[in-house]
């Protein structure tokens, strides 16, 4: 199949608005005719269901929690971006798009990315309008602070828990649509398939996860809005519960995996303290801000911090990157920490962690300017690391994040298969090889409130839908092949729990395809991952009551699919010999040792074809063309 | 690991509400758990006992938790009395077991409520919180026609304690530390949250009242003042809010 972004043959800063005119509208006395199955109530899942519903659409939505608010979006910290230029420094739409654009090392696509900056603003309006209480400064206005690859102060914020505000806004606009019946929200279901009827997506089936039912739901689009893949890595800041199996369901159905290779390694996280560890936390990235961050120029230095002299530090970002000093990109700053590390000049027990140092901020803007600012993410340093921030320097090492590939889009964020649409972190489209900060919120609200009800309509109104119901045949078919392997699960009977297998997953990909990659490492990953897939199948040990709530069943079954995304994010990672972003080829490097882009050979989106089990993917590319921006090589010096 | 600190380890014995369904009748049951590094959190301990009860064909103790960095409000038991445990503002997924002592004997039940019943251990159905916030707990705007978000201003100290009300995560510890099962703190931060910000002032009446109405028709005892909510909140959301709701609902319903 030939990859069509259909991106409108317009310039790009009038390409939305006159697209949105081009667009095919359902007349309003229609949209109820139409029932949209959401899948997820993140920003993007909620945001979503909230506006469809309030345009008069049947919207069913669904998530695994127990809450529609419980989504993982909640714990994103630092902000959201928006080109608003309240402080009046010189930002605009077209220095967002840049910033995004460079920031992601020229390997998105210039037209989603234009439109993401534009709606930005919009996004802002809608969430005060909603309630969300930014912060503000003493006029009453809007306050804004710096994020990484940034020289502009464009991050709305809500102390550090934007997220949770953002999300808590989407969600209640979601629940006034439960109220005026517009939205049945279905919560703890778990969408183990993709239905689809004459090519086209018309229906999921989910897992009832209280009591074990497999469950058909029949609707006209699907809109998946499920997150990103960042636990394939077993340790990641993301939630223990965040999976990829709906977007890998989808994948096996037909939907091309796009990028899986680009993975974002989140600088300013909380060090590993021991085997036991479930998760990792991450302390914002407005820390940087400012945080300092050094190691002892030492070897070996194992000094508590407040005894190195000055002159015996190296403060390594603000002497290599003088411009954007701690704030460069995440990418940057979490290889730089891994290079100190590698040296022998990591600090703490493992030595593997650098030091982030606010004693110059607090002396500068006092305990209580500091404790305004970051005070809860200093109150959750003590309670995990029982070390008082106020008073030494945090430790801190970098940790999977976020994930910057994911089911391919088109320019109308529908995917491979015709009414299946995947928006926020579960598509690939805005963040290229590395999304900025603060940039991940941004996107999951524009994609949900102002991009997908103008673009579902779009294929409603010009798509032949005859009316489908959950007695046929392919409904019956997919839950058949659901049950079937759930049984297979159940009737293992072997000897390692799934979180055994997926901690041994999660350390192969972290050494192999992590912060650094080769190709000897990622072809051992090629082999030893099919090695634990096949251990996973035939020495998996779950407890075996069905038709009840199991959590360790619905972890065996997020483990397996990771199993197969991780090998394919090894081949990714192996074919793509350039770096990029957060893609770092040991081999592809600059003389300062930055990452080497190879835009000759790779300047493309690699498009994942699942072709069966027995077969290897097949790789398809869309080229990237950039018309608007001139590709350079990345320089935050 | 961590360092300038001895890593010690700790045996406990475990009490623990088993309940395999929601009509079954629970008990407690006993487990040791040995060998417990202190650095861990609360649910890893769990998730180490689970692990052995896996290999030793037992079942394991269902709980619920996902972002297990005190935020998304999905996890939530009672450790030996209390909500979410014995440390001030913090979740239980963010207590660590280096507040327990070798040797201790450690109560664990879900957050009990006839408005939160047990669906199975210690996971409990919380969906009587989201049908107050679907009662009214929102800001009716449709997507887009918004006006510049910096149109309204918001004196800094109002819209501080309108986020210091929004903290709120709808865990359920206020409910479970309750004498009388009250969701009032819960209920009055959105209450507050929304009532604080002009944004809010139009459907200002109405939402009180529907959410208190809702709140009692899910069986939810009213507030007498203990103040067991505001101490065990992980979010330390004030009591202060539930005042403002009483005297919210008192205006829309005597207005």
């Amino acid at each position: 199949m030939k990859l069509d972004s259909r991106e409108p043959n317009y310039p790009l800063s009038e390409m939305w608005d006159k697209h949105r005119f081009d667009v095919k509208l359902v007349n309003p006395a229609n949209k109820r005719k139409y029932t949209i199955l959401v899948v997820g109530t993140g920003l993007a899942g909620a945001s979503a269901g909230a506006s469809l519903a309030a345009l008069g659409y049947n919207v069913k939505s669904f998530c695994i929690q127990d809450s529609a608010r419980r989504a993982h979006s909640i714990a994103a910290q630092g902000g959201i971006n928006a080109a608003k230029n309240y402080p009046n420094d010189g930002d605009n739409v077209w220095r967002l798009f840049y910033d995004t654009i460079k920031g992601g090392d020229f390997r998105s696509r210039e037209s989603n990315v234009y439109r993401l900056a534009q709606i930005s603003t919009s996004i802002i309006d809608q969430c005060v309008a909603q309630g969300v209480p930014f912060a503000r400064d003493y006029g009453g206005l809007l306050d804004n602070r710096s994020f990484g690859g940034a020289q502009v102060s464009r991050t709305f914020y809500a102390r550090g828990q934007t997220g949770q505000q953002l999300l808590l806004g989407a969600y209640s606009a979601l629940m006034r649509q439960v109220n005026k019946g517009n939205v049945d929200l279905l919560t703890r279901r778990e969408m183990l398939d993709l239905v689809l009827i004459d090519g086209k997506a018309r229906g999921i089936t989910v897992r009832n996860l209280v009591s074990g039912e497999i469950e058909s739901h029949a609707g006209d689009a699907v809109v998946l809005a499920t997150g990103g893949y960042g636990n394939v890595f077993f340790l990641s800041t993301n939630a223990v519960n965040s999976n990829a199996t709906a977007a890998w369901r989808c994948y096996k159905k037909g939907a091309y995996f796009a990028n899986p290779c680009y993975t974002q390694i989140h600088p300013t996280c909380i060090p590993v303290s021991g085997d036991h560890q479930s998760k990792l936390t991450l302390m914002s990235e407005s820390l940087r801000n400012d945080g300092r961050v050094w190691v002892p120029k030492k070897k070996g230095d194992n000094r508590k911090p407040n005894q190195i002299p000055e002159d015996e530090r190296s403060y390594y970002l603000e002497e290599k990157y003088p411009s954007f000093g701690n704030l460069v990109p995440r990418d940057i700053a979490s290889r730089n920490a891994k290079e100190v590390c590698d040296e022998g000049r990591g600090v703490g027990a493992s030595g593997l962690a650098v030091y982030l140092d606010f004693a110059d901020a607090i002396k500068r803007l006092g305990e209580t300017t500091i404790k305004e600012k970051y005070g809860n993410l200093f109150d959750m340093y003590e309670r995990i690391k029982d070390e008082n921030p106020y008073k030494s320097a945090m430790t801190i090492y970098p940790a999977v994040h976020y994930t910057m590939g994911g089911l391919w889009v088109d320019y109308n964020l529908m995917s491979t298969i015709p009414g299946l649409h995947v928006l926020g972190e579960a598509n690939f489209s805005d963040h290229g090889a590395n999304r900025l900060g603060a940039s991940a919120l941004m996107q999951g609200l524009a994609d949900g409130y102002f991009v997908i009800p103008y673009t579902l309509g779009h294929y409603l109104a010009q798509t032949d839908l005859p009316p489908v119901d959950i007695n046929q045949s392919e409904f019956k078919e997919s839950e058949d092949a659901v049950n079937k392997r759930i049984t297979k699960l159940l009737s293992i009977n072997g000897n390692k729990t799934p979180r055994e297998i997926h901690r041994e997953l999660g350390k192969i990909m972290w050494d192999y395809v992590g912060m650094a990659r080769n190709e000897e490492g990622l072809k051992k990953a090629l082999e030893e991952i099919p090695k634990l897939r096949e251990e996973f199948w035939n020495n998996l040990n779950i407890p075996t009551t069905v038709g009840d709530l199991n959590k360790n069943l619905e972890f065996a079954g997020r483990v397996a699919d990771f199993l197969e995304l991780g090998e394919l994010m090894a081949r990714d990672s192996l074919e793509r010999s350039e770096s990029c972003g957060g893609h770092f080829r040991e081999e592809s490097r600059t003389d300062e040792g930055e990452a080497k882009r190879n835009d000759d050979e790779f300047s493309y989106v690699s498009a994942w074809e699942y072709t069966g089990e027995e077969s290897a993917a097949k790789l398809n590319k869309e080229e990237l063309v950039f018309n608007n921006v001139k590709l350079s090589q990345r320089s935050y010096k | 690991m961590s360092e300038e600190k001895t890593e010690k380890n700790i045996n406990l014995t475990l009490l623990v509400w088993r309940q395999p369904n929601a009509e079954a009748k629970g008990t407690m049951q006993t487990y040791a758990a040995e060998n417990i590094s202190t650095d861990m959190s609360f649910l890893e301990m769990l998730d180490v006992v689970n692990e052995g009860l896996i290999k030793s064909s037992a079942d394991p103790i269902e709980f619920d938790s996902d972002c297990r960095e005190g935020i998304c409000g999905t996890c939530g038991v009672v450790i030996n009395g209390q909500a979410h445990g014995p440390q001030r503002a913090t979740t239980v997924c963010q207590l660590h077991m280096r507040n327990f002592k070798n040797g201790d004997k450690i109560y664990i039940e879900p957050l009990r409520s006839k408005a939160f019943p047990v669906v199975k251990d210690l996971v409990i159905d919380r969906s009587a919180f989201d049908r107050i916030i679907t009662a009214g707990g929102f800001i009716s705007v449709n997507t887009g026609g918004t006006p510049d978000a910096n149109s309204i201003p918001i004196p800094k100290a109002n819209s501080d304690m309108a986020m210091d009300a929004a903290a709120c995560i709808g865990c359920g510890a206020c409910v479970a530390a309750c004498p009388n099962a009250s969701a009032s703190l819960f209920t009055s931060a959105k209450i507050s949250h929304l009532a604080l910000l002009p944004q809010g002032q139009v459907e200002r009446k109405q939402r009180a009242q529907s959410m208190v109405d809702q709140m009692d028709k899910e069986g939810f005892g009213d507030c007498s003042n203990v103040g067991e909510c505001e101490a065990a909140c992980p979010k330390e959301i004030s009591i202060s809010n539930i005042a403002r709701m009483k005297r919210e609902y008192i205006k829309a319903v005597l207005s």
